[in-house]
C-alpha cells in the first residue's frame, strides 16, 4: 500500500514511543525518500531495524542493518526468516516478517508471494527469504531448491555463519571440511556445500557470493537481486557473517575475518543471467539501480 | 486469465453470485446428483471462492487434490500449484493464508504425519485455513488401505476438526468450515475428515446447489491478526526476542497464547451447532439402552447394526459425533443419559475414539464403555462384528 501505515494517530502522538514516532519522522521510505535509499542512510535516518540482541560485534546485526536500509521498497516488502540467530533480530524489524518453522522458510515465502500476486496484481510487493546456513542448506534445502525450480519471484539470502551458532556450534553442511566443531569432534569429513553454485543450477536468475565486509557491496547485490527477483525469477545472495563467538575472535574481528575470507572461501562469486543482465541495464538506465 | 479485480458487489472472480453460508446451505435450491467423494470436494470448492490451494499427490486424496486444480485452471481458484512434499505444502498453504487467502489442501496418512510440524504452527498463527483429510493407514508395512490412526496424532494441534459420514456430509461441511474458522472470534485452522476411499471413492446420490452461485469471499482485515500483506501497521508486538528470553513475561505470554489457540477452537461450538446442524446427530430409540457413539463411516455401519437389532427387538441407539474438536461432551452426555451399555466402533487399532469418550463420561455416566469393535489396516467392518461384540453384552435371539 504506502507508507501511510507508519502514520500514527495524531491522537495518540503524544503517549508513543520515539522509535515509532521516529519511523514516521525520520526513516527512509521508498514513497518519501527523495533518493534511491542505501547506506548513506544509516548515518542521519530512522533505521527499521530498532536494535538487535545478538553478540556484540556480530557480523549478522551489521548485514541486516545494510539489507533493511538498502531495501527498495521496505514499505511493501516482506521478509520471511527462520529459526536461529537471525530470529532474534526480527521482532526488533518494523516491517511484516514472518517466522514460521525451521526450514520452511521457502515453502511461507512461495505462499505469500503468490496470494499477494494474486490479491494485488497492480501492485508492487517484495517477499524476501533471509535465514542462516542450517535453516538454508540443511534442514530446509529442499525447500530452498525447490522454490527455484519453480520459479519463485523471491529473494533468497543465507547469512553463513558456518556453523549451528545459536543451539552452541555444531557443524553445519556449510561448514568447511577439517573444522572442528560439535557433532564433528574429528572435524568435519565433508566439503562445504556450494550453495550458490545449486543455486544457478538450479534455476536462479542471479546468484552472488560475498561477505559482509563492504556495506555498499552488500546494498547494491540486495538492490539487484531485489529488482530482478520483482520480475524475471528467484534470485540467491549467500553472504558470510561469522560467527565470532564459535571461532574464537573478540568483538572487533569480526570484519578482519570477513576481509580475510573476501579472498579464500568467499572469494567473488557472481551469476547473473542474460535476461537479468539486460534487466539490469534497463534498471540502471531508469535510475532504480 | 481470472483476475481479483473481476469481482463486483454481486459476482466474484468466477461471475458467480455471492450469497450467505446460510443460503448455500439451507435455503438455496438442491438437485440431485451421483458423485463419489473427491468429485464433490470440487463441487463444494467451486462454491466457495477459493483464493489458492496447494496440492500434492497421496492415495486415496489424490484426485481430490488434481480437481481442485481443474478449478483453478477454470478461474474459480486464484492460485494453486503442486508443492513438493506434504510439509512444504502445508507450509505454502500457510504462506497463502498468512497473506490472507481463503485456502485449502487436502491429504492422507503419512502425507499427514510429514506435515506434522505445520499444524501447531497453524493453529499458533490462527490462520483459518481447510485441510480436508481422506484418512488412511500410516503403519509399515506400506499399506494404503482405510484407517483413521492419523486422526489421533491431530488431536492437539490446536486444529479444529470435523468428521463427515458421507459424500453429502463432506460437502456440507466443508462449506461450513470455511465460514466457522473464518469468524474473527475463532480463526483457527480446520481439519475436515473423511475415511480414504469408503468416502472418497464411493459414488453416492448428493442434492447439490447450482453452481452458479458461491460463498463471499473472505475478509483478512476481520483476522485476529494483521494479514502478511503490508496494507495494515505490522503487529510489531514482541519488543523482545520471543525465546531465550527466561523471564516471567515470556513464558507468560506462550502460555496464554496457547490457552487462547484453544479457546478459540471453543468459540466454534455455537457457529458449528448452526451450521451443522448440532455437534452430533442421533438415531435410534432415544431411550435405548445400547448405544453406539461415533464417527465417519463406523457411523454408517452403526446404523446397520442398530436396524438389525430393531429387527431382533433391541433397542439401540446411534450417536454420531461430527465434531472431535471441540469434542461435543456436553451434547454426548446428553445423547447417552439413558444408555447402560456404549460401544464405540472404529477403524484403528489404539481407539482413539474409544478413549475421547472415557474422558468425556468420566465420572458422568454409569454405562459401560466398550471400545469394540475395532478393525483396522483396511478391514472393513461387516454389521456382524459389531452385533457380536452387543452380544457379549445383551442377548440376542440367534436366527431372526
Amino acid at each position: 500500500m504506502s507508507v501511510d501505515i507508519y502514520k500514527i494517530n495524531p491522537e495518540f502522538r503524544s503517549i508513543m514511543p520515539k522509535d515509532i514516532i521516529d519511523l514516521e519522522d525520520n526513516a527512509t521510505w521508498h514513497a518519501t525518500a527523495e533518493k534511491n535509499r542505501g547506506i548513506s542512510d544509516l548515518t542521519d535516518k530512522k533505521e527499521i531495524l530498532e536494535e538487535h540482541s545478538l553478540c556484540a560485534g556480530c557480523p549478522e546485526a551489521a548485514a541486516l542493518r545494510y539489507i533493511l536500509t538498502a531495501l527498495p521498497i521496505p514499505e511493501d516488502t516482506i521478509i520471511v526468516n527462520s529459526t536461529g540467530c537471525t530470529s532474534l533480530m526480527f521482532p526488533h524489524i518494523a516491517l511484516h516478517t514472518v517466522h514460521s518453522l525451521f526450514g520452511n522458510q521457502n515453502a511461507v515465502a512461495s505462499g505469500i508471494k503468490r496470494t499477494l500476486d494474486w490479491r494485488f496484481p497492480d501492485t508492487i510487493k517484495d517477499v524476501i527469504v533471509l535465514a542462516g546456513d542450517g535453516a538454508t542448506i540443511d534442514i530446509g534445502l529442499d525447500y530452498t531448491l525447490q522454490s527455484f525450480f519453480r520459479q519463485e519471484k523471491i529473494t533468497t539470502i543465507c547469512f553463513d555463519n558456518e556453523v549451528y551458532a545459536n543451539t552452541g556450534g555444531q557443524e553445519s553442511g556449510s561448514t568447511p571440511k577439517g573444522q572442528v566443531f560439535k557433532m564433528a569432534p574429528k572435524g568435519k569429513v565433508f566439503d562445504k556445500v556450494p550453495m550458490w553454485e545449486l543455486a544457478v543450477t538450479s534455476g536462479c536468475q542471479y546468484s552472488v557470493k560475498l561477505t559482509a565486509s563492504a556495506p555498499k557491496k552488500v546494498a547494491k547485490v540486495l538492490r539487484e537481486a531485489v529488482l530482478i527477483a520483482r520480475e524475471l525469477g528467484p534470485t540467491y545472495i549467500h553472504l558470510y557473517t561469522p560467527c565470532i563467538l564459535e571461532i574464537g575472535l573478540a568483538a572487533n574481528e569480526g570484519l578482519w575475518e570477513m576481509k580475510e575470507q573476501d579472498k579464500d572461501r568467499f572469494d567473488s562469486f557472481r551469476y547473473v543471467s542474460p535476461e537479468a543482465e539486460e534487466y539490469l541495464k534497463e534498471c540502471k538506465a531508469k535510475g532504480i539501480l | 486469465m481470472t483476475l481479483r479485480s473481476q469481482m463486483t458487489a454481486e459476482k466474484n472472480w468466477a461471475g458467480q453470485t455471492m450469497v450467505t453460508a446460510d443460503h448455500m446451505l439451507f435455503e438455496a435450491p438442491r438437485e440431485k446428483h451421483f458423485m463419489t467423494g473427491s468429485e464433490v470436494v470440487k463441487e463444494a470448492m467451486k462454491r466457495c471462492t477459493v483464493d489458492a490451494s496447494v496440492s500434492y499427490p497421496i492415495t486415496p486424496q489424490s484426485e481430490a487434490a488434481h480437481l481442485i486444480g481443474e478449478l483453478w485452471a477454470e478461474g474459480y481458484i486464484g492460485t494453486y500449484f503442486r508443492g513438493e512434499n506434504e510439509f512444504g505444502v502445508m507450509s505454502e498453504v500457510a504462506g497463502c493464508a498468512m497473506a490472507g487467502a481463503r485456502t485449502v489442501t487436502t491429504t492422507s496418512g503419512p502425507g499427514t504425519l510429514r506435515a506434522m510440524e505445520n499444524f501447531p504452527m497453524w493453529a499458533g498463527t490462527r490462520i483459518p485455513c481447510q485441510l480436508i483429510l481422506m484418512a488412511r493407514g500410516i503403519n509399515s508395512p506400506l499399506t494404503i488401505q482405510p484407517d483413521n490412526l492419523e486422526v489421533s496424532f491431530m488431536l492437539e494441534t490446536g486444529c479444529m476438526i470435523w468428521y463427515a459420514e458421507n459424500v453429502q456430509e463432506l460437502f456440507d461441511m466443508t462449506i461450513a468450515a470455511f465460514i466457522v474458522a473464518e469468524k474473527p472470534d475463532v480463526h483457527v485452522p480446520i481439519v475436515t475428515v473423511v475415511d480414504g476411499f469408503f468416502v472418497s471413492h464411493t459414488r453416492e446420490s448428493v442434492m447439490l446447489p447450482a453452481d452458479d452461485i458461491a460463498l463471499f469471499p473472505y475478509d483478512p482485515y476481520a483476522a485476529p491478526l494483521p494479514p502478511i500483506d503490508s496494507e495494515m501497521p505490522p503487529g510489531r508486538f514482541l519488543r523482545d526476542p520471543f525465546v531465550m528470553k527466561s523471564n516471567y513475561i515470556s513464558y507468560a505470554t506462550h502460555a496464554s497464547w496457547q490457552w487462547e489457540v484453544r479457546s478459540a477452537a471453543e468459540r466454534s461450538r455455537p457457529y458449528a451447532k448452526h451450521f451443522l446442524k448440532g455437534l452430533v446427530h442421533s438415531v435410534g430409540d432415544e431411550d435405548a439402552e445400547v448405544v453406539f457413539v461415533s464417527c465417519g463411516t463406523a457411523s454408517h455401519q452403526s446404523k446397520e447394526a442398530n436396524r438389525e437389532l430393531t429387527k431382533l427387538g433391541i433397542k439401540s441407539k446411534v450417536v454420531k459425533l461430527r465434531t472431535i474438536r471441540p469434542f461435543p461432551t456436553a451434547e454426548l452426555l446428553e445423547a447417552t443419559k439413558n444408555a447402560k451399555y456404549i460401544f464405540v466402533p472404529e477403524f484403528n487399532v489404539t481407539g482413539w475414539l474409544h478413549n475421547e469418550v472415557l474422558q468425556a463420561l468420566y465420572g458422568k455416566s454409569e454405562a459401560t464403555v466398550v471400545g469394540k469393535p475395532r478393525v483396522a489396516g483396511g478391514m472393513s467392518m461387516p454389521v456382524e462384528v459389531i452385533l457380536k461384540e452387543v452380544g457379549n453384552f445383551v442377548k440376542i435371539e440367534q436366527g431372526a
